[in-house]
């Protein structure tokens, strides 16, 4: 029977199927981090239990770490403890960490894959809901709460609905200038936040095979913004290419033997989902988002939209109440909205290829006055690659700040946070009140907006820089 | 993991759809490495307002919260949950939920009652109107009631959350219960795991 990549997926886990009880899905990797772990490792502690396969669970600091010169001390108390505790428990359960400072650490949604450790046809979970990011290599990877954490700790498995399927086709050429980041704020505003809701999504249609892998995560990376429990991204020559070479695969015969198995996770060409949404790539331009939430979205040669135009008076309120918070007025061209803060980084854009992209648009210029502009390397190693390629210099020399790894303003969880009132551009995935601090009014971009933003202190596309 | 049956207990209406988790309990509060004492930390950004639902001295006390659709969507901070919990209360009723959230909330015993729009605004209409009315939330049978009015809905819960919450069972000693199958599958499965790629400084090899 034709299956999607998602049921093949779904099968080959399953390690009991009881009656009237949810599935049990073994879980290949589990990638941990500092904030969501601790109470799990407590948990265990407080039952006696051991972690099963420690040799499967992975760790690294990402949320909390300042993004400071390693020397600078951690100031606040509290993520101080929750560094120490991630070390101290990974020490005490015997689970590699990587931790501030480590030459393999970063954000686990960058560093999992560019370990070659994210590979085709896992299942991938982390207390994260950004682990969606992992889909991009045809895994099946979602996020999981603190619970869940502990429970995949004790049993390295979890019990697990089904979900449907939904393909998400994005077909035809994407322009010149719209990026992954493009694609996937189009997909989430077409969705809504609830609209992926009980879907585990999968990228399909020639714009998404077009993507590099890099591009494939950010795609994947906000599948949770609409809803979903997962994005997938079938695998193909792009996947294994990637793959090739990195430290947590083998080499040579056995690398291939296994990238043989790898090319069977696709869906059946006679395959059939639940849903499907159907996007146009031709038609997509740069966006950006206006409101609280990731749906959002406006094109950047927009205006910011008008409550007048919606007919339901909940909608109404909840965009009076977003424009609200963000200060917009309706009918102002999202062009002449001016900036404060700009922050390239986080899970969604912080690979090397988002670097190369902004430091092409931010050679031979400078941030402009009043704007503070930071770039955070998704780990140590795109951070090493990038210094390799001079693009540190490039940044530093128009005035960026080149900063250590880390989540970093993403999610004010660290020093990096916007001050009350404060308007970025930024390459993360989340725009909820207060997200980026306390009053901090956030819009979410693509890399080459953000750097370009930075240049002329307010929102614009590269193609406004003067050459 | 208490056993919950029977849920009785004063509702607030809180009238606001898309409650994502960083309302819920905001970034800082995931710092800590305690499960409890969350619940100072619930909607802390809203409650700075007087006009706040939760500063609404007629709500005090109340245990379940009655809120608009696509509640808890956003991150997977299980500390949502226990903020609701910490803080008092035991269900939340509402149109929709954000998926990781309603997962999590069945891991911890907090009720998660799903309900068409229409009816969550009639019920939200009754406390607004009259406070002191208890909501009785019925797990065994699966129904929603307000007795003084005799107002009364069905809704649905999937199964085993609802054994589970009926006899307190936790998650682990569940799954246990199957720990052969664990190792059967382990034996035949094929996906590499991180032996020998790392030493023990966590340096690749």
């Amino acid at each position: 029977m034709a299956r999607t990549l998602y049921e093949k997926l779904w099968d080959e886990h399953v390690v009991a199927s009881p009656e009237g009880e949810p599935t049990l899905l073994y879980i290949d990797l589990h990638l941990v981090h500092e904030v969501t772990s601790p109470q799990a490792f407590d948990g265990l502690r407080l039952n006696s239990r051991q972690v099963r396969r420690p040799d499967r669970t992975l760790a690294t600091a990402d949320h909390n770490v300042p993004t400071d010169p390693i020397s600078t001390p951690v100031t606040d108390p509290i993520s101080r403890r929750q560094l120490e505790a991630l070390e101290e428990n990974c020490q005490e359960f015997g689970i590699t960490v990587f931790p501030r400072g480590h030459e393999n650490q970063g954000i686990v949604h960058v560093i999992g894959p560019e370990l070659g450790v994210t590979q085709p046809g896992m299942t991938i979970v982390c207390g994260d809901s950004h682990t969606s990011t992992h889909g991009a290599f045809g895994s099946l990877a979602f996020g999981i709460g603190t619970s869940e954490v502990e429970h995949v700790l004790a049993t390295q498995t979890l019990p697990q609905q089904k979900a449907k399927t939904m393909a998400v086709t994005v077909n035809g050429q994407t322009p010149v200038g719209v990026t992954a980041k493009d694609i996937v704020l189009a997909i989430v505003a077409k969705l809504g936040t609830g609209g992926g809701a009980g879907y585990v999504l999968e990228y399909r249609g020639d714009a998404i095979k077009q993507l590099s892998m890099e591009g494939r995560m950010t795609v994947c990376n906000m599948s949770i913004e609409a809803g979903a429990r997962a994005g997938l991204v079938a695998v193909d020559e792009t996947t294994v290419d990637y793959l090739r070479g990195r430290p947590g695969v083998p080499s040579g015969e056995e690398f291939e033997q296994r990238a043989n198995r790898w090319r069977g996770y696709v869906s059946d060409d006679d395959a059939t989902f639940d849903a499907e949404l159907v996007i146009d790539a031709s038609a997509l331009v740069p966006y950006l988002t206006w409101g609280t939430n990731p749906a959002q979205v406006v094109a950047l040669s927009g205006v910011v939209p008008s409550p007048d135009e919606l007919d339901d008076p909940d909608q109404r309120d909840a965009m009076l109440r977003s424009l609200a918070y963000m200060d917009l007025t309706p009918g102002t061209p999202m062009r002449e909205i001016p900036v404060d803060v700009v922050f390239l980084g986080s899970c969604t854009n912080s690979r090397i290829e988002d670097l190369r992209a902004g430091a092409q648009i931010a050679e031979g210029h400078h941030v402009a006055p009043n704007v503070r502009a930071l770039v955070v390397p998704g780990s140590h190693r795109v951070k090493k690659q990038a210094e390799e390629e001079g693009l540190d210099q490039i940044f530093l020399d128009a005035g960026f700040e080149w900063r250590e790894p880390g989540c970093s303003m993403c999610l004010g969880m660290n020093p990096d946070q916007l001050k009350a009132g404060q308007r970025s551009a930024s390459t993360s995935n989340r725009n909820f009140e207060g997200r980026q601090g306390r009053g901090g009014r956030t819009h979410l971009v693509s890399p080459v907006v953000a750097v370009a933003s930075a240049l002329l202190g307010r929102f614009a596309t590269p193609d406004e820089v003067s050459a | 993991m208490k056993a919950v049956s029977i849920l009785e207990g004063r509702g607030v209406p809180l009238e606001r759809s898309d409650v994502d988790t960083d309302q819920i309990i905001p970034s800082d509060w995931l710092k800590r490495v305690e499960r409890t004492g969350f619940g100072r930390g619930l909607f802390s950004e809203w409650r700075d307002d007087p006009g706040f639902v939760l500063n609404n001295q007629s709500y005090v006390g109340a245990s379940i919260l009655v809120a608009g659709p696509r509640f808890g969507t956003g991150s997977s901070r299980e500390h949502a949950v226990w903020a609701l919990m910490d803080y008092g209360f035991e269900a939340v009723i509402a149109p929709s939920f954000g998926d990781i959230f309603r997962n999590n909330a069945s891991k911890q015993g907090l009720v998660i009652v799903q309900l068409p729009q229409g009816d969550v605004e009639q019920l939200t209409e009754m406390i607004k109107q009259e406070p002191t009315r208890l909501i009785v939330v019925d797990v065994e049978h699966l129904r929603v009631e307000v007795p003084e009015t005799g107002w009364q809905r069905d809704f649905t819960l999937d199964a085993m959350t609802r054994e589970r919450l009926l006899n307190g069972w936790d998650d682990i000693g569940l799954t246990m219960r199957r720990e052969k199958s664990i190792t059967t599958y382990e034996l035949t499965s094929h996906a590499p795991s991180l032996t020998g790629i790392f030493d023990a400084g966590g340096h690749v090899r």
